[in-house]
């Protein structure tokens, strides 16, 4: 057995009812539940969610640096997603 | 004995019990055997000062002669302590503080059950707080239970070994004398019977889904109720109430 | 891209403000520079659980010890937050861990002197906590994010630690005179190694321009230093307990507090690992975590069990 620390987690916390569970940081925990006890000790010690997701770390892909100019500048010249760009005729509602 | 003092004595039994497993937990802050389980410790070592620190500021109003919770911790000697045995026993390693948490644990969570519904009305929300926080603290140790005794082979004989040794203070948990009589009359203490089939069925599930023997010491230890205890507790209560004693009066 | 566009790439980026995150590139010495100080930092959180852990058993009433408890939580979760920070760089902690088991890697100076009266948990709280505020909040405008984050999460929760200590040492001073005895006597011990911890004196430790160009160092040792004499000095007198620095006083024209000469070679004999208490620090840390090792052990084997009972069902 090579770590003695078991894997790393990443922790999600729901602040409140009706909003996205945010990434708040990581435990290290042998298995699901001990993760999510592990994770309710560590980041609700001052009643800061109601609801708690574990993901093992290693399970996890993101994108990495070298991506953004091709991923994400594209969508910097689609200004017609936004609603902003149109213009409305002051006086027409719920538009 | 008056209902009052039944009461008075009957809170004591609750709220010493609660401080002193809570010391005993205390006493891994920082030997735990990971950072994230020195944490859970921690936590459940605080909910039990704080279970203590009701229930023993309660148990002064009920016995009203002025003392607080403070006084009641602090400067009582071990013949007035009325905690079970099964609390002051040392931690040992981390399987015997897991087994002696689960059993105290598991005794703890049918016990508080029945007192949300308590006719004392004081008891009853105590009860109905400390029992969400037993509730978890149970999930806790069973889980710990299971890692242990279906764990490695050593982990295995650690927790198996320290069962054992503790059982023979499990079943003092359930006796009942005066007091309980008089306030399971009042419906302000439930009867110990039930509690204890409960305890009973839940403690052999959770030994067998852990691949553990159920102990079959017949020898019990009791004493807790009159304040007759073993060595351990002296040298706790020295320990927790020197500060607090050597400078009388003072404010903290 | 050639590493030297890189570099540059990296420094307009720091220079603009913007944070670097894991997976950005960076140069060798800024990563093993942050391993270095992000692991030094989640040791002292560790190793500082000792000292006031030691007090928990012996508070002198039910609210302390509640209190006290929630603190020390609190330091084991801020090691906690740090060793993950420090893991984005690509160490684990068990690596993170073995480098303080060996002696490879340090923690704090002030954590290697005993606590030897219920004071020292005022002192502790208030000024190595103080100290450690005043510290903290300039890293927290450093340029490594997961670090960032890190710090202010942890400056949130140590402004309750540096209050209850001054708490503490507010009712011992204002108590019988056994009690401010207390308080003056954990002063008198904890006050130079406070200033002690925040670093040797710049020109004893020359801040190199590239660290503060890269915003791994904030401030130097005694700009930092010079804050929290200025700002802890009224504290005290408000109390009324006396820093044990005869050559201290306020400087009119600055507004600073000038102080006598500080100890070094104190200091530097405790870096070497002859404080009072280094060596029983250090044998408490290596004894949790190898009286622990089966209990990780039993976890993780009772994990790929279940893993194994699901696959099979």
């Amino acid at each position: 057995m090579t770590d003695s620390q078991w894997p790393v987690w990443e922790v999600f916390v729901q602040a409140n009812p009706g909003i996205s569970h945010k990434h708040v940081g990581n435990v290290h925990a042998a298995d699901a539940e001990m993760a999510i006890q592990n994770a309710r000790d560590v980041y609700t010690r001052r009643s800061e969610g109601i609801s708690i997701w574990v993901v093992p770390a290693n399970t996890i892909s993101a994108s990495s640096p070298e991506d953004q100019g091709a991923f994400f500048e594209p969508s910097n010249d689609k200004p017609y997603r936004h609603p902003t760009f149109y213009k409305i005729p002051e006086g027409v509602k719920y538009l | 004995m008056t209902v009052q003092e039944a009461k008075f004595e009957y809170l004591l039994r609750l709220g010493d019990s609660s401080l002193i497993i809570g010391h005993r937990l205390s006493e891994w802050c920082g030997h735990g055997p990971i950072l994230e389980e020195d944490i859970a410790l921690i936590n459940i070592a605080l909910d039990f000062v704080g279970n203590a620190t009701s229930i023993l500021g309660y148990a002064g109003q009920v016995e009203g002669k002025g003392r607080d919770e403070d006084d009641l911790a602090f400067m009582r000697g071990e013949r007035e302590y009325r905690n079970l045995l099964i609390t002051e026993q040392p931690n040992g390693d981390y399987a015997n503080t897991i087994a002696r948490q689960f059993l105290f644990d598991m005794y703890m969570y049918f016990l508080y059950e029945e007192l949300k519904s308590s006719k004392d009305e004081t008891i009853a929300a105590i009860a109905v707080k400390s029992h969400k926080e037993i509730t978890y603290h149970l999930r806790h140790t069973s889980e710990w239970m299971l890692r242990l005794g279906d764990g490695t082979a050593e982990s295995h004989e650690r927790l198996q070994n320290g069962l054992n040794d503790l059982w023979m203070f499990t079943s003092e948990m359930f006796d009942m004398d005066e007091v309980d009589a008089i306030l399971i009359k009042e419906g302000i203490a439930p009867d110990l019977t039930n509690v204890k089939a409960s305890w009973e069925k839940r403690v052999h599930e959770v030994l067998t889904e852990a691949t553990l023997q159920i102990p079959t010491t017949t020898f019990k230890q009791k004493g807790s109720k009159e304040g007759k205890h073993s060595e351990h507790l002296g040298f706790l209560l020295a320990e927790m109430q020197y500060v607090h004693r050597a400078y009388p009066g003072a404010k903290w | 891209m050639d590493d030297t566009k890189q570099l540059e790439a990296f420094e307009a980026k720091i220079a603009s403000g913007a944070k670097i995150e894991p997976k950005d590139w960076m140069p060798e010495a800024y990563r093993k520079q942050l391993i270095r100080m992000m692991s030094q930092h989640a040791h002292s959180e560790i190793v500082g659980m000792l000292p006031e852990g030691n007090w928990i058993t012996r508070a002198p009433n039910l609210r302390r010890k509640a209190i006290l408890l929630a603190k020390v939580q609190d330091e084991a979760g801020h090691g906690l937050y740090l060793y993950s920070a420090t893991e984005t760089l690509g160490i684990d902690r068990s690596e993170l861990l073995s480098q303080l088991h060996t002696g490879k890697a340090k923690y704090s100076s002030i954590f290697n002197y005993p606590t030897l009266t219920w004071a020292d948990i005022g002192a502790i709280g208030w000024l190595v906590d103080g100290a450690a505020i005043m510290n903290q909040t300039a890293l927290a405008r450093g340029s490594y994010g997961p670090y960032c984050r890190a710090m202010i999460r942890i400056c949130k929760e140590e402004s309750f630690h540096n209050r209850q200590g001054y708490e503490i040492m507010m009712h011992l001073a204002q108590g019988t005179p056994e009690q401010k005895a207390l308080a003056q006597d954990a002063l008198n011990r904890w006050w130079w190694p406070s200033i002690m911890m925040l670093g040797p004196s710049d020109d004893q430790s020359p801040n190199s321009d590239q660290l503060m160009r890269w915003k791994v160092k904030m401030e130097s040792n005694d700009a930092i230093r010079q804050r929290f004499i200025d700002r802890t000095v009224p504290q005290a007198d408000f109390i009324g307990l006396t820093i044990p620095d005869k050559d201290m006083k306020l400087d009119a024209a600055t507004g600073h507090y000038s102080h006598g000469p500080i100890n070094w070679d104190e200091f530097f004999e405790i870096i070497k690992g002859n404080g009072p208490c280094n060596a029983k620090r250090l044998k408490a840390r290596v004894d949790a975590d190898k009286n622990g090792a089966w209990v990780r052990e039993a976890a993780t084997a009772y994990a790929a069990k279940q893993t194994k009972e699901k696959l099979v069902a």
